[in-house]
């Protein structure tokens, strides 16, 4: 049984999340440091190059690190304070196993005895595939290889999905179907160098900050800027031409931004006819989306449609960068598709400064999505159902090919089958989806009916909270190796210090798990180095070739662009060159996408739209960046953004409590009347847990082929409460949290932030 | 060559890295000299850092009272010294960019000194090092010109009066000076989502 095993006020007592404002000591404390450590940040796709300062084994800092290329020593707020994670009061330094009143500290070979002993047990009763397991992609490129071989040879279970597949998979799935591969066409170099960017869906200013210096210095040279995005935010404010889409309708405008680069005669026939197929039906199936007939639907005058459409074809060299605004949605692969069909049309890919790429979210998602923690893939980004994919992997893993597993369950599918049963045992590391999957209300109700939860984590987190057996494992800082950045370059994480505690670099714990499920001699590593090696080597003539990438190599040239097929091969920053796709026929694919409108839309009863996403201050879930006082400052609690003609039409004022409901469940929170987004949609952050996570909202709605969630669109009413908010009565639901109402005047969950000193106590 | 800080508040993403960064610093004890504002947020994202800008004749200077605000021969306005400054606030009321604040609990004017332990040994201050969005710049005067469209400008018209700074703001190519308190016009995109069909 997986509900809390502690009144939810007493878990947050005991473990978090508080708030670290300061250093070891305090600031006049800190003095000079003993050494400084060149590594990323942890957080986000762009994967900044940052030195972390270490004092007496502690990291007690940041300095930027310059000398890196792809930042130059540029930060935003969440990798300057991101050290704050370090000597944190809620850090986890035990194995804790679930007990009548909360957790109690067990020593690792009790624990580990009994992962083995639990799961052993489920899957004589109930088969293999009644384990599952979940990862996540803010692990290192090592992490990422040992899950996918730890589930499929040590569990021998077909289910091992990651957190991935709530950011990265319609894009991964679109760039399969097109190009035959999935990584960034174009190194970020190539921003600066254009002539023209077109931004859809990504509130790079917030999401990806670093890449607002590459629009910048494109601007600086008089290159022009397209923002597509239903939110005014800060990068969209200077833009050339602004497109407010409606939600949902991506598509539909680009295949209508195609429609008028074909009468401008935008077309590059050449290019169409040497290097792609399918581009007939494109045109047959866009023939009837004039920009005069979708204006109204997409939520944007006809001229400007065709203003977008003329700059595109007037700039010699465009770089197309989209994210999760266009990809977060039950038409997200089709959504990628019409973008990538006008960047073929017009031939604009390929070349310096001339291209495409998706910007990825997570620290890993990139390197996250190749290695084979996702249910279709085998490692090198080799698909588990390709025969000879499969026997490649199992001749080099030593094992037969039959006793590979075939394709498991996606992260969302595998939540279902917690929730009818089927799948009855969990084994997490790095995902937190009790705030990160839609509807909450129901991942919650999956975790309850649980026979066996054990996560691997740092802190404990929402979910965490929910498991029988918590392992402490390391932070980014704490352990060696490799990630792969949204450019597809393979960078090193240097370790600047040891775990604290009892605490244990991940892939320890999961290599010890495998022996003790009796998979030992398969997972025989002296450290990442070994499992670099082993995944470089299985990777080579593979899609994601990392073959000729070794640790010195990456350091000694900054990072190396994968594929990189042999030792003296520098690295391939800029993909499909000379018009060469990685089909086998060399040439991209079209497809034909007709407009499907959102899995649930507005009508009488629900008539607004909602949209999700990010805020600078905070990434993903939370778990690290609701624990930094400083980022938590910022902004402390999730406000819902609505125009003021809506507003006034709601009777709202700004800052005043408001409730929204959807079919899911409600939220109660404050108000924020900004005229930066359009009048049909409101928007709210999603960072943070029960009675205040957005996605408590959203909708179980997922794109066909990658399943990725409609985290961009769900259907909503609003309703001011009274003035005080408080004495409003809440109709009956249940808090997803866990049960009992925060305390007042909690820390963090009751909003205000604590002063500062209440936190920094050493592990 | 000198070194000079140019401010180009229509890059700026309000994300606070300068802030965050600045509090970093050594001998800021956690406390950023920089502060960030949204200019009318109910409106506009419009966000924009707010830094010393080394005034070539610092009212702060001039109203001192115990003489605690030195100059250096570069011309930067250093913050007061600790054991001269009274905590009177006048500097604070003076400045005509609203730049020293008076610590509470400490009474000590604080301010940006443009990162003095960093500059002194050849290093960017650490806010110009971070902004992810180049809305703070450190270098020469050359370098941004070369750099650039905007042109840096660091004339301010207070009504009649003319304020020259050492730093220097961004402006659009043609200005020749900034009149402060100019409302701003709206951008072409904030004119996009007006259009917009809902």
């Amino acid at each position: 049984m997986a509900t809390l095993p502690a009144p939810l006020e007493q878990l947050i007592d005991t473990y978090g999340p508080h708030l670290n404002f300061e250093p070891p000591g305090g600031f006049a404390a800190r003095g000079a440091p003993d050494r400084r450590v060149e590594t990323h940040c942890c957080f986000c796709g762009q994967q900044c190059g940052v030195k972390l300062l270490v004092k007496d084994e502690r990291v007690v800092g940041v300095e930027p690190w310059e000398e890196f290329p792809f930042n130059r020593g540029k930060l935003c707020p969440k990798g300057v304070k991101r050290y704050l994670q370090n000597n944190h009061a809620d850090r986890l330094l035990h194995p804790l196993v679930r007990t009548g009143r909360g957790f109690a500290e067990i020593s690792w070979d009790e624990a580990l005895d009994l992962v083995a002993e639990r799961v052993q047990r489920l899957q004589r009763r109930s088969g293999p595939d009644s384990v599952a397991v979940l990862s996540g992609a803010s692990l290192t490129n090592e992490k990422a290889y040992l899950m996918g071989k730890f589930a499929r040879l040590a569990l021998g279970t077909r289910h091992i999905d990651y957190n991935g597949r709530l950011c990265m998979v319609a894009a991964g799935a679109a760039n399969l179907k097109a190009f035959g591969i999935d990584r960034a066409a174009n190194p970020w170099a190539d921003i600066a160098a254009t002539d023209l960017v077109l931004v859809l869906g990504s509130n790079v200013s917030e999401c990806s900050p670093i890449t607002t210096d590459y629009i910048w210095r494109a601007r600086d040279r008089g290159a022009r800027l397209i923002v597509v995005d239903p939110r005014l935010t800060p990068i969209a404010r200077t833009a050339d031409l602004y497109l407010p889409v409606r939600p949902g309708r991506d598509a539909l405008l680009m295949n209508a931004i195609l429609h008028a680069v074909i009468r401008l005669g935008g077309v590059d026939d050449a290019f169409v006819a040497r290097h792609t197929a399918g581009f007939d039906e494109v045109r047959r199936a866009i023939e009837h989306c004039t920009p005069e007939a979708v204006a109204q639907e997409v939520g944007i005058r006809a001229a400007r449609i065709v203003d977008a459409a003329r700059l595109w074809v007037q700039a010699p060299r465009t770089m197309l960068l989209h994210a999760r605004g266009i990809e977060h949605h039950s038409t997200g692969v089709d959504n990628v598709l019409s973008c990538i069909n006008l960047v073929l049309a017009t031939g604009k890919i390929g070349r310096p400064g001339c291209g495409y790429a998706t910007i990825t979210g997570q620290g890993n998602g990139q390197g996250g999505r190749e290695h084979g923690q996702r249910c279709n893939q085998l490692p090198g980004a080799r698909d588990i159902e390709n025969p000879v994919h499969r026997a490649d992997v199992a001749a080099r893993w030593g094992v037969p090919e039959s006793s590979l597993p075939r394709t498991g369950k996606t992260a969302p599918e595998i939540f279902e089958a917690v929730h009818s049963g089927e799948i009855r045992g969990l084994v997490s590391i790095c995902f937190n989806p009790l705030i990160s999957l839609p509807d909450a209300a129901f991942t919650r109700a999956a975790l309850e009916r649980l026979d066996f939860f054990v996560t691997i984590d740092v802190f404990l987190s929402e979910t965490a909270r929910h498991a029988d057996l918590v392992l402490p494992g390391s932070l980014q800082e704490e352990d060696e190796g490799t990630v792969t950045s949204a450019e597809g370059r393979v960078i090193r994480i240097r370790k600047a210090v040891d775990p604290p505690g009892d605490a244990r670099p991940d892939w320890r714990i999961i290599c010890d798990l495998a022996r003790r499920l009796g998979a030992g001699d398969r997972f025989d590593f002296s450290g990442p180095a070994a499992i670099f090696d082993e995944l470089r080597r299985l990777s080579a003539g593979g899609v994601a070739d990392y073959s000729g990438i070794t640790w010195e190599k990456i350091e000694r040239q900054m990072g190396v662009f994968w594929p990189c097929p042999a030792l003296d091969h520098p690295g391939t920053p800029r993909l499909f060159e000379g018009g060469r796709f990685a089909h086998p026929d060399g040439r991209a694919r079209f497809h034909a996408v007709s407009y499907r409108p959102p899995a649930e839309d507005v009508d009488e009863e629900y008539p607004i739209i909602l949209t999700t996403g990010r805020i600078v201050s905070q990434f993903l879930s939370g778990t690290q960046t609701r624990r930094i006082g400083p980022l938590v400052a910022h902004q402390p609690e999730p406000r819902v953004e609505l125009h003021p003609r809506l507003a006034r039409r709601l009777g709202v004022a700004d800052g005043q409590r408001v409730r929204v409901t959807s079919r899911r469940g409600h939220l109660e929170l404050c108000a924020h009347v900004v005229a930066t987004i359009r009048p049909d949609t409101v928007f709210i952050p999603y960072h943070w847990p029960g009675d205040r996570s957005a996605n408590r909202l959203t909708l179980r709605a997922y794109d066909p082929l990658a399943k990725i969630p409609s985290f961009k669109v769900a259907a909503v009413r609003i309703e001011p409460l009274p003035p005080g908010g408080d004495g409003a009565p809440a109709p009956p639901g249940d808090p997803v949290e866990g049960g009992a109402p925060s305390p007042p005047g909690d820390p963090v969950e009751g909003g205000a932030p604590s002063p500062p000193g209440g936190v920094g106590g050493s592990s | 060559m000198i070194l000079e800080l140019f401010v180009d508040a229509n890059r700026c993403i309000g994300c606070r890295a300068c802030e965050e960064a600045c509090s970093e610093c050594p001998g800021h004890g956690g406390q950023s000299m920089i502060h960030l504002d949204f200019l009318a947020r109910p409106t506009s994202v419009q966000s924009a850092p707010t830094v010393c800008m080394h005034c070539a004749e610092p009212a702060c200077v001039a109203v001192c009272p115990a003489d605690a605000i030195r100059i250096d021969p570069d011309g930067v306005v250093l913050t007061a010294m600790a054991e001269r400054c009274i905590g009177c606030a006048n500097c604070a009321l003076a400045c005509p960019f609203g730049v020293p604040k008076v610590l509470g609990g400490r009474e000590l004017m604080v301010k940006c000194d443009l990162c003095y332990d960093r500059t002194a040994v050849g290093q960017k201050p650490m806010c110009a090092t971070v902004c992810p969005s180049g809305a703070l710049f450190y270098g020469t005067r050359a370098e941004v010109e070369d750099l650039r469209l905007a042109r840096p400008l660091n004339r301010f018209h207070f009504g009649d009066a003319v304020v020259v700074t050492r730093n220097h703001i961004m402006a659009p190519a043609a200005s020749d000076g900034v009149a402060v308190g100019a409302p701003a016009p709206r951008t072409p995109a904030e004119q996009h989502l007006e259009e917009a069909l809902w």
